[in-house]
């Protein structure tokens, strides 16, 4: 059974080599196919991360009666937090307001000697979701206490519509890249079983079982799976570095408002992703491919 | 005769039934395509051909030949009847088992099926390491059986280097090396040349003088008609002579 495993094994790598057309085709179609779901997956992931990024920037910001006191408004942050939609709420106390104004006030900031945003003390609200600020502005006014609600519907509306609009391209292009490749990669098969039809028939009258006549073949797939996979990865690993340091250097003014994925965040997931497909198209490809030629 | 005597027995023992000094027995057996509109490609078709036998079947195309060598690979199922082959009743075989049985019988065929991409040491070999043996019996097994055919030079050249005659005797070396109870032979010499097909057929008395019952599907009447063996002619799907030492049968 060993010596069935190894031989067979040796014969898949021996049909990699054999049969150098096949698979020089098979090879392209995998790595095309999955060239391009790379590419397209460090555009959603740098996308989504830019969109969280500036979305955890948003904040609602809720100033309060002068009357109330500082229970009250432990109270109301305590409520708050509690909300689903919430991702972080800081208290900012006046003289923490005035500290940061100060600062970007600079020189102008020391003829003061009072603060002078006195009754400014406030909560910064955080969310996980901008499209959810209206439901919690909604609910911010039901609540006893608060003056005023400063919030910023533009942006929040904006980064709406672009989650909207990466969720939608991302949906279509999984589907159409889906689509382009089970076409391509049947096509690339069917041409490459024309050839093997005979050599599957001549297994099966000599008396290979299945597995014997399968086990090559699948082996086969595998590796030019593996292969097909790995070479995408490589490449697009060095072509998103390349491409990162070229957008740091030259379009340096975008830095302070975008921070792009690394690398190995990226390919942490993609490389893994990309081996398993490759792998699986090869394996399910010659697997299924095969079946249909051995009830001889 | 004692000897042979006592083989049935152990046969009729082992299978309980009187067919079992048969290696190929046909009973009732009826074959229809499902694309040929019902019109049935064998008819009633009873058949024995008992071990150490040389079997021509002849007739023309559309005769049904094709179909019983078919039927005899377990390539096709009965439609109806019975067909055992090495004491297997091929109609109620599962596919998983087809396999073993394959293991059998030798097959050859007009166009020699060789494996273009392996060398002819490796095409016989190919058989044996489907049955799993060890690669010490195969570099035995190989060339002697590739000097039986005559072709122990060429073990390393390419089927497409070789002659027709010679593929086929790969072919026949392949079909052999697992040492077959039958040989089957569809048309062995139908791309041949009058040489190399005397050779072929010289080479397939040897190999049923050595015991195995070899049968052969041809529509050459020269060499059915010099070798005097047991010749069974169809026509259009029905056994329409059967006789010892027989003769091709004109229209």
């Amino acid at each position: 059974m060993i010596n069935t495993f190894f031989y067979t094994l040796g014969q898949g790598v021996k049909n990699v080599f054999r049969n150098k057309w096949f698979t020089m085709a098979s090879l392209a179609t995998i790595s095309a196919c999955l060239f391009v779901f790379g590419i397209f997956v460090a555009v959603v992931f740098n996308v989504n991360h830019i969109v969280k990024t500036v979305e955890e920037g948003v904040s609602v910001t809720v100033y309060f009666n002068e009357d109330v006191e500082q229970e009250r408004i432990d109270q109301i942050r305590e409520l708050v937090t509690r909300r689903p939609e919430v991702y972080r709420c800081d208290f900012i106390s006046a003289d923490e307001a005035w500290a940061e104004f100060s600062k970007k006030l600079g020189e102008n900031a020391e003829g003061f000697i009072e603060n002078p945003l006195e009754g400014s003390e406030n909560l910064q609200i955080y969310l996980n979701d901008v499209s959810k600020q209206g439901e919690l502005v909604g609910y911010l006014e039901t609540v006893e206490g608060i003056r005023k609600i400063n919030k910023s519907e533009l942006t929040a509306n904006t980064l709406t519509g672009v989650k909207a609009v990466v969720t939608y391209v991302s949906v279509g292009m999984i589907g159409l890249l889906l689509a382009v490749s089970i076409f391509l990669i049947s096509n690339t098969v069917t041409i490459g079983i024309s050839v093997r039809k005979e050599e599957i028939n001549i297994m099966k009258y000599v008396g290979a079982t299945d597995f014997f006549v399968r086990a090559p073949f699948v082996f086969e797939g595998i590796i030019i799976g593996l292969i097909g996979s790995a070479i995408p990865v490589v490449v697009l690993y060095y072509l998103y570095n390349a491409a990162f340091a070229f957008l740091q250097s030259n379009f340096a003014f975008l830095n302070d408002f975008i921070s792009y994925v690394p690398a190995s965040d990226v390919f942490i997931y993609l490389a893994p992703a990309s081996l398993l497909i490759g792998v699986g198209i090869g394996f399910f490809g010659s697997f299924f491919t095969v079946r249909k030629h051995l009830h001889v | 005769m004692a000897e042979q005597e006592k083989e049935k027995k152990k046969k009729s023992r082992k299978g309980g039934k009187d067919d079992s000094k048969y290696v190929i027995y046909l009973e009732g057996v009826n074959k229809a395509y499902s694309d040929a509109n019902g019109v049935p490609a064998l008819m009633d078709i009873n058949l024995k051909i008992k071990r150490g036998e040389f079997v021509f079947i002849v007739g023309d195309s559309g005769s049904g030949k094709s179909t019983l060598i078919k039927l005899l690979l377990r390539e096709l199922t009965a439609d109806s009847g019975k067909v055992v082959v090495n004491d297997q009743d091929l109609t109620k075989m599962k596919h998983a088992q087809v396999a073993k049985f394959r293991r059998t019988l030798g097959v050859v065929f007009q166009d020699f099926r060789l494996l273009k991409d392996r060398n002819v040491y490796d095409n016989v070999a190919f058989a044996q390491r489907i049955v799993l043996k060890s690669e010490k019996e195969i570099r035995k097994n190989v060339p002697n059986m590739l000097s039986m055919v005559g072709l122990a030079g060429k073990y390393k050249a390419k089927p497409k280097q070789l002659s027709g005659g010679e593929q086929q005797r790969v072919a026949l070396a392949r079909a052999l090396v697992n040492k077959p109870t039958i040989l089957l032979a569809d048309e062995p010499t139908g791309n041949l040349d009058p040489r190399n097909t005397n050779d072929i057929m010289k080479l397939l008395e040897k190999v049923n003088e050595n015991g195995t019952t070899v049968v052969v599907v041809t529509h050459n009447r020269d060499i059915v008609n010099t070798m005097q063996k047991r010749v069974i002619t169809l026509k259009q799907g029905v056994i329409l002579s059967d006789e010892e030492k027989g003769a091709y049968i004109d229209d």
